[in-house]
Formats: structure tokens, C-alpha cells, sequence
């Protein structure tokens, strides 16, 4: 049983949490996956044809890093369903992510500062 | 839609256990290549002798591989959709379509790998034949592995062994394959794209 089946069979008030924690989530049709798709698609070809464009260099990076953020996130959010699943797993993976960039943080300081 | 593998959780947060243990592995996973990428970026401009990025790396052919496994996410969660709607015939299809873009991509690495390697790019050439070999190997071993669980659910679902109320192991298998996916993303455009 969980906590929120306890609580309504007791006619305690549902938490947000609560409301959250159960398996009906809403996920994405067919359609809707095949629209991301296709989106990811024409962001792909967009980085792509940057790549060949004549520009100046942090331009250049940064927008590419951008695109590539934008298709990081449409992944995580509607193909891996963080955007519709309960926040525990959202707060898993973004402290995962958080690790991540405090390693490569680390690195970047370490190359500056001239220390490897 | 309701999301039929987990309306009834015996669980005291009343979540998945097998989904909060594959985003728990998720999350340490990316630790590991976020380690790997930091140090391809650290040591790719180090390299005393060649041959270097620009030497080898060809951005259309690599290009295509990301387009392919990119397209092997949407067939994924294609599958997923099915079984979620009780077609068992749909997620098969698309299992398997999903495993075959998998083949695909892998088999580009190979010939990608055979081709470095034939131009002078070994393991231990450079610090940054190290350090891309190591980065993407271990990708492609994942992937690989993401094929053999594929094929796995495949054969179990011609068994009988896929229905409706299963959903949430079609949906595990597919958070794994979303993660190689979004790690190709970022090796795509650091490694590949943004060159010094």
C-alpha cells in the first residue's frame, strides 16, 4: 500500500505528491513522438550545415552547444517521460548531471590554471 | 493515457522500484562518461605526433550515424506506445527496427574504428587516439548491450511473454537506449563539431 492509498482509505487530504506518485502519468501519442522526431531531425541538419557555415568561432560553439542542449532536453523530457513521471526521478538524474558538471567544471579550472 | 505497467505499485513511495533503479544507474552512468568526455577534452590538443581530429574525423559520415540512432529513440518509444495500447504486434515491430538502427550505428564505428586505425590512429598513438577510442568504445559497448536487451524483449515478446500490464520493462529498456542516445548528442558536438 502506498502512502496515498493510505491516506484516502482513512479520507486523509491528498498531498501534490501524492497526486504525482501513482503510475496513471500521462505519456506522449505516436504522433506526438514522430513531431519531437522530426524536430530532432531538423535540429541535427541545422548543427550540421553550422558546422560548414564560415563564422566566428565562439559563435560558433555556442550555438552548437545550444542546439545539442536543445535536443538533450527533448529527449530527457518527452522520450524518457521526466517531463510527465514523478520529480524523484527528475531530481535523480539532475543530480547525476550536476556530478557531471562539477567534474567538468574541475577540469576546465584545472586546464586554466595551468595544473595538468 | 493511463500508463498500464504501474496502476497497481506495492511500493512504500509508490513508485517503480525497477524505474527508480535504472535512473539511479542513469544517473551514476553519466558521471562515467561525463569523466571520459572531460578527458578527451582535456588531452585532445596535447597530442605530440599525429594523427590529429582534423586528420580523420569525417563530420558527413558521422553525421548519418547520429541521424540513425537519433531515429532509433523515436522507434523506441514508438514501441513502447504499442504495447501501452496492447499491440503486441506493433512493439515487435518496432523492437526490432529499433535494434536493427542500433546494428547500424554500431557497425559505422567499426568501420569508423578500422578506418582511424588504417590511417595510424592505435590506442596508444596519441593522447588523443586514448582518449577517443576509450570515450566512444565504451558508447558502442553500450549500445551493443542496449541491442542484446532489444533482442532479448524481442524473442521474449514472440514468446508470449510481452503484454499489456508489462509496459514498464519495455519502458525501462527504453530509458537505457534514450541515455545512449542523449550521450551521443553530447559526444556528437564536443567531440565532432566544436574542434579547437
Amino acid at each position: 500500500m502506498t502512502l496515498a492509498d493510505y491516506r484516502k482509505q482513512h479520507g486523509e487530504p491528498l498531498t501534490e505528491e501524492d497526486e504525482h506518485s501513482g503510475g496513471d502519468t500521462h505519456h506522449p501519442s505516436a504522433l506526438e513522438y514522430i513531431q519531437i522526431g522530426a524536430i530532432l531531425t531538423f535540429v541535427t541538419a541545422l548543427e550540421v550545415a553550422l558546422y560548414y557555415i564560415d563564422m566566428n568561432y565562439t559563435l560558433l560553439v555556442t550555438m552548437l552547444i545550444v542546439l545539442s542542449l536543445a535536443k538533450f532536453a527533448l529527449v530527457v523530457l518527452w522520450f524518457m517521460h521526466l517531463r510527465f513521471d514523478n520529480k524523484l526521478f527528475g531530481i535523480l538524474f539532475a543530480s547525476g548531471m550536476a556530478l557531471t558538471f562539477t567534474v567538468f567544471a574541475v577540469v576546465i579550472a584545472a586546464q586554466h590554471g595551468g595544473l595538468v | 493515457m493511463s500508463h498500464a505497467g504501474t496502476a497497481h505499485l506495492e511500493t512504500s513511495t509508490g513508485i517503480s522500484n525497477k524505474k527508480l533503479l535504472m535512473w539511479l544507474f542513469l544517473a551514476s552512468d553519466c558521471l562515467f562518461f561525463g569523466s571520459f568526455i572531460a578527458a578527451y577534452l582535456l588531452y585532445r590538443d596535447r597530442s605530440i605526433v599525429g594523427p590529429y581530429p582534423e586528420d580523420l574525423f569525417d563530420i558527413p559520415f558521422t553525421s548519418v550515424s547520429a541521424f540513425v540512432l537519433l531515429m532509433s529513440s523515436v522507434s523506441m518509444v514508438l514501441a513502447l506506445a504499442a504495447i501501452q495500447k496492447g499491440n503486441v504486434r506493433g512493439l515487435r515491430i518496432w523492437l526490432l527496427t529499433t535494434a536493427v538502427l542500433g546494428t547500424l550505428f554500431v557497425a559505422g564505428q567499426a568501420y569508423e574504428f578500422t578506418e582511424f586505425y588504417h590511417e595510424g590512429l592505435h590506442l596508444d598513438t596519441n593522447l588523443f587516439g586514448t582518449t577517443f577510442y576509450v570515450l566512444t568504445g565504451f558508447h558502442g559497448a553500450h549500445v551493443t548491450i542496449g541491442i542484446l536487451i532489444l533482442l532479448s524483449l524481442f524473442v521474449y515478446s514472440l514468446r508470449g511473454g510481452i503484454q499489456q500490464k508489462d509496459s514498464e520493462n519495455i519502458e525501462i529498456a527504453g530509458l537505457y537506449w534514450h541515455f545512449v542516445d542523449i550521450v551521443w548528442i553530447v559526444i556528437f558536438t564536443l567531440i565532432y563539431l566544436v574542434q579547437p
